[in-house]
């Protein structure tokens, strides 16, 4: 169908806005990584002993560790890891420390992220309190003090482990341990800041908190952790987004996410990762090589959502621990990939409480010559009575050079459980382009419509502001991969 | 009365198999065509190339509409130009909203005119007036496009998206296939509230009962890929009562 591949084509290539560099006077530790980096790192930020320990034992894990080679990732380059500069900062003025750089403030106003509260207080934008992290450091953090007056911590993670150590110290790698996996442990050994959230008790969070990351400096990775807490009872909506300057280097994000979700607390843990995909031919974009991890208790629940349209490598699987007696859990994802991008990602739900819920809903879009998969694991351990989960796996398909692959997995050792699992696959046919031209949709528009409404069931799951965002970039990102 | 296409020695073939034989055709400003035939005569054939639908190749004729070259326009450049297609079999597009469908539809074809985008109150105006049309409950706009419909509402909806369109020239493509008696009444009541002196119409049929509801100017007999008797409102009683074989060159 030649002509159906031309329309692909020019649906799917278009620019990467964000893909600036920031011009700014940085710091950065000498490139490569050993213990003296590590101590470098962990003593810029004036690090209690406890925590350079961590540091210093999970670099020891991951010395032993090897990269997995499980993922359908074809194009992911063996990384030199000494090859890598492990932190990047913008230099402080010494006089003002407490002002944000005009170069920054630039950067995120560009990127359309507030990170100061008068933008949003203008109305401008809706209330969002941001933790804007820059390289290796957060920049900036906002409604800090509004949110503190409810008891919320809501701050970067160095000032979370000055201001708060016995939090910090009692749920760090409680979820996701630092031998973990291969790139938990290289996170586990470098990771510089990220975002630290609490929620106390019964604490309904009154704005949604996100999260923000940005990668500027070159021959640089970020390794940021997050580390979110919801008290018993309590509700909180979370949002992360992230973007690069185009480049033709890879440059490597290996970030941590953990979520404890005490008894009966609600957090909805939304993502929309744009990070620089590379270019037409492959060259280039981010490897976002991500563990993030959730624990629920008792009648607890946690609610991933994911729309993933950039990076030229995705392996990652935000999973949960329904560890507590009816507790639920929910991943629905959008993982489009496009040119020579190829992603492999989906989630693992383990059923250990009575009566846990899980449920998966992934839609895989691929174009061009990428490739997509879904990678799931539903695990039922043998107390999980009456344990259900439901997947659904569709993928679709844009032109005929670009692969969708499924990879579910199901353990179940409960008798008293379901576990269901269906599976799509599925092309835009050339009667819907045409349908639509003929109603005088240009083929462009069309894919990104036909897009949309097929990832509808997942995009309608974020908060409003990130869905209209990612309506956008699924469109964009299809550029030119009508073809 | 000036001619809004023009027709010359259409030949089209599909997968090299020649469909259309040479067809000429003119139809003027406000006039509505029937097209007949036994199956296989070419009508949906000539809908598409003139659609411009991927797999149809023109392999000799020209075409002229409102004097412009047909054929060198891509299918959205038609459709902005003022021609509509309703579909013998329309298209399911799940997950988007007739609503949001006719909203793009409807802005693209103002875009392609330098018109900027309608407000959301006038859009709403010319949803409302034209769900009316082919009485449409309010719902029926947040249905996604043709899932799930029956029969009669894929046929109803595409009379809403042409008068949503407001095109010059319309194919309907055997809009009477699959119709019962009210709804075929509800489509026919539609496409005639939308006639106008300076509209068009092709309508492709193997029916009478749709040519009593919308009444054709000019009847064109189609066999074999060419025109083989043009005339008036006769000719669909003919074929009714003696079949399309008592109509020959």
């Amino acid at each position: 169908m030649p002509q159906s591949e031309d329309i692909i084509r020019s649906a799917t290539q278009q620019e990467y806005k964000e893909g600036f560099v920031t011009e700014i006077d940085q710091e950065f530790v000498p490139k490569g990584l050993n213990e003296d980096i590590i101590r470098l790192i962990s003593a810029k930020k004036a690090e209690p002993q406890w925590l350079l320990d961590f540091r210093l034992k999970a670099f020891a894990r991951w010395k032993e560790m090897t990269p997995p080679e499980w993922g359908h990732l074809s194009r992911l380059p063996e990384i030199d890891f000494q090859d890598i500069i492990y932190y990047a900062a913008p230099r402080r003025d010494e006089d003002r420390p407490k002002e944000i750089d005009p170069a920054l403030q630039e950067t995120f106003d560009k990127l359309g992220i507030p990170i100061s509260e008068r933008e949003v207080l203008a109305g401008v934008k809706s209330k969002v309190a941001v933790d804007a992290v820059f390289d290796s450091v957060s920049v900036s953090t906002t409604f800090r003090e509004e949110l503190s007056k409810l008891g919320i911590i809501f701050c970067s993670f160095s000032e979370a482990v000055r201001e708060h150590p016995e939090l910090v110290r009692k749920y760090l790698a409680t979820v996701v341990p630092a031998g973990d996996n291969f790139y938990a442990a290289l996170n586990s050994a470098v990771f510089s800041d990220g975002s630290f959230c609490y929620i106390p008790k019964g604490v309904k969070c009154p704005m949604d908190l996100s999260s923000y990351f940005r990668i500027n400096a070159s021959g640089t990775g970020q390794f940021e952790r997050t580390l979110i807490i919801a008290d018993e009872g309590s509700s909180l909506s979370y949002m992360e987004g992230c973007t690069a300057p185009m480049r033709d280097e890879n440059q490597l994000h290996a970030a941590v996410v953990e979520i404890i979700v005490e008894k009966d607390a609600d957090v909805r843990y939304s993502t929309v990762q744009n990070w620089y995909p590379g270019d037409a031919q492959g060259r280039g974009g981010i490897l976002n090589l991500v563990t993030k991890r959730g624990i629920c208790r008792d009648g607890a629940h946690l609610s991933w959502t994911q729309v993933e349209t950039g990076s030229a490598i995705t392996w990652k699987y935000p999973s949960t621990i329904l560890q507590g007696d009816y507790s639920s859990s929910e991943f629905y994802s959008v993982a489009l990939t496009n040119n020579y991008q190829q992603a492999d990602t989906g989630t693992k739900m383990i059923h250990i409480g009575k009566g846990t819920r899980s449920r998966i809903v992934s839609k895989g879009i691929s174009a061009g010559f990428s490739e997509n998969s879904y990678r799931g694991l539903v695990q039922v351990l043998p107390g999980a009575d009456g344990a259900r989960n439901y997947s659904q796996c569709d993928s679709l398909l844009i032109g005929n050079r670009c692969g969708a692959h499924t990879f579910p997995v199901i353990r179940n050792a409960n008798p008293n459980s379901v576990v269901e699992h269906e599976a799509t696959t599925s092309k835009i046919s050339e009667d819907q382009l045409f349908y639509c031209n003929q109603r005088g949709l240009a083929p462009e528009e069309a894919v990104g419509l036909i897009v949309n409404g097929y990832a509808k069931e997942v995009l309608s799951r974020l908060p409003m502001e990130f869905a209209v965002e990612a309506q956008k970039l699924l469109s964009v990102n299809l550029e030119g991969s009508i073809g | 009365m000036s001619n809004i296409l023009q027709i010359r020695n259409l030949h089209a073939a599909v997968e090299g198999k020649e469909i259309l034989r040479g067809i000429d055709l003119d139809i003027a400003e406000g006039q509505v065509h029937a097209l007949m035939g036994p199956n296989g005569a070419g009508k949906s054939t000539l809908g598409a190339v003139l659609t411009g639908r991927p797999g149809y190749e023109v392999t000799e004729g020209s075409i002229l509409f409102k004097g412009q070259d047909l054929l060198a326009m891509t299918p959205e450049e038609r459709s902005w130009a003022g021609l509509f297609l309703s579909f013998q079999y329309p298209i399911e597009i799940p997950g988007v909203s007739i609503n949001n469908f006719m909203k793009a539809a409807v802005n693209a074809k103002r875009k392609a005119a330098g018109q900027s985008e309608l407000s959301p109150a006038d859009y709403l105006k010319l949803l409302k007036s034209k769900t009316a049309l082919v009485q449409m409950k309010g719902e029926f706009i947040k249905r996604d496009v043709n899932v799930g419909f029956s029969g009669g509402e894929k046929k109803r909806n595409e009379i809403f998206q042409m008068a949503m369109l407001d095109p010059d020239l319309s194919i309907l493509d055997e809009t009477d296939s699959g119709l019962d008696v009210d709804a075929l009444k509800i489509v026919a009541d539609g496409v005639n509230a939308l006639r106008s002196p300076s509209k068009s119409s092709i309508v492709i049929t193997h029916y009478k009962r749709l040519l009593d509801l919308i009444v054709p100017d000019v009847v064109h007999v189609l066999k074999a890929g060419r025109i083989v008797r043009t005339g008036g409102r006769e000719l669909v009683e003919q074929i009714e009562n003696q079949g399309y074989d008592s109509i020959n060159d």
